[in-house]
């Protein structure tokens, strides 16, 4: 069973995303959103920690990441950036939809 | 697919609200059916007709409003985050006996069985807040 991980919150100021990432299950997708996409940020501790898990699909909010300012070389590999269409896709790919706050 | 929405978060708190907003859009956009939203915790704020942002600003309750309107959405208020927070409908307002009610046009104030129901009746539940 699949399932969709959203965190809203900067890595740098919560631990959502690190509480998430230690519950994860191969096949799943974290999908990063508001304050949750400076995580992609290439150099970061979180954009290392991001790159340690293994069969998870990492995906970040396009709107999210352009209201930041983070976009093109500055994301780390491995990223899919995704519109609201592609948010709503993951939704519907998924069979559970959990959110981390 | 059948989608039920929670909004936990107040409007210009971070972003819950607008996030929440640009799903239900998307969603809507791809035909998918929207069962219900469900606005608690500090979620009920995006309920208020009084507020005022500043002209340059989005309207959040309003935008809401428009797409209740639009789509015939089903919008609640959780009853007791709603008092709470002195959000009230025009019945609550008499039996509470205060002088004035301020739910915006769009919402209805309900229970959280509500959002029960949503989570059982919904292929997909998703939640947006703090």
């Amino acid at each position: 069973m699949a399932m969709l991980h959203t965190v809203n919150k900067s890595p740098y100021e919560k631990s959502a995303l690190e509480s998430c990432l230690n519950h994860v299950s191969e096949g799943d997708t974290v999908l990063l959103i508001e304050d949750g996409v400076y995580a992609v940020v290439k150099g970061g501790r979180a954009a290392n920690a991001l790159a340690s898990v293994k069969g998870v699909k990492i995906a970040a909010l396009e709107a999210d990441l352009k209201a930041r300012g983070i976009g093109g070389d500055k994301i780390t590999e491995g990223v899919e950036v995704v519109d609201y269409g592609g948010f709503v896709d993951l939704v519907e790919a998924n069979d559970k939809t959990e959110a981390w706050l | 697919m059948k989608l039920g929405i929670v909004v936990n978060e107040g409007p210009y708190t971070h972003e819950a609200s607008d996030t929440a907003y640009n799903f239900a859009v998307a969603a809507l956009e791809k035909g998918h059916e929207i069962y219900r939203i469900f606005f608690y915790h500090d979620g009920v704020n995006n309920a208020t007709r009084l507020t005022v942002p500043p002209q340059d600003d989005r309207n959040i309750q309003q935008k809401w409003t428009e797409l209740q309107e639009k789509h015939d959405l089903d919008l609640v208020v959780c009853i007791a985050a709603a008092q709470r927070r002195g959000i009230l409908d025009e019945n609550e307002m008499k039996r509470q006996g205060k002088d004035a009610y301020n739910i915006a046009p769009g919402f209805r104030i309900s229970g959280l069985g509500q959002l029960i129901e949503a989570g059982i009746q919904c292929d997909r539940l998703v939640t947006f807040g703090d």
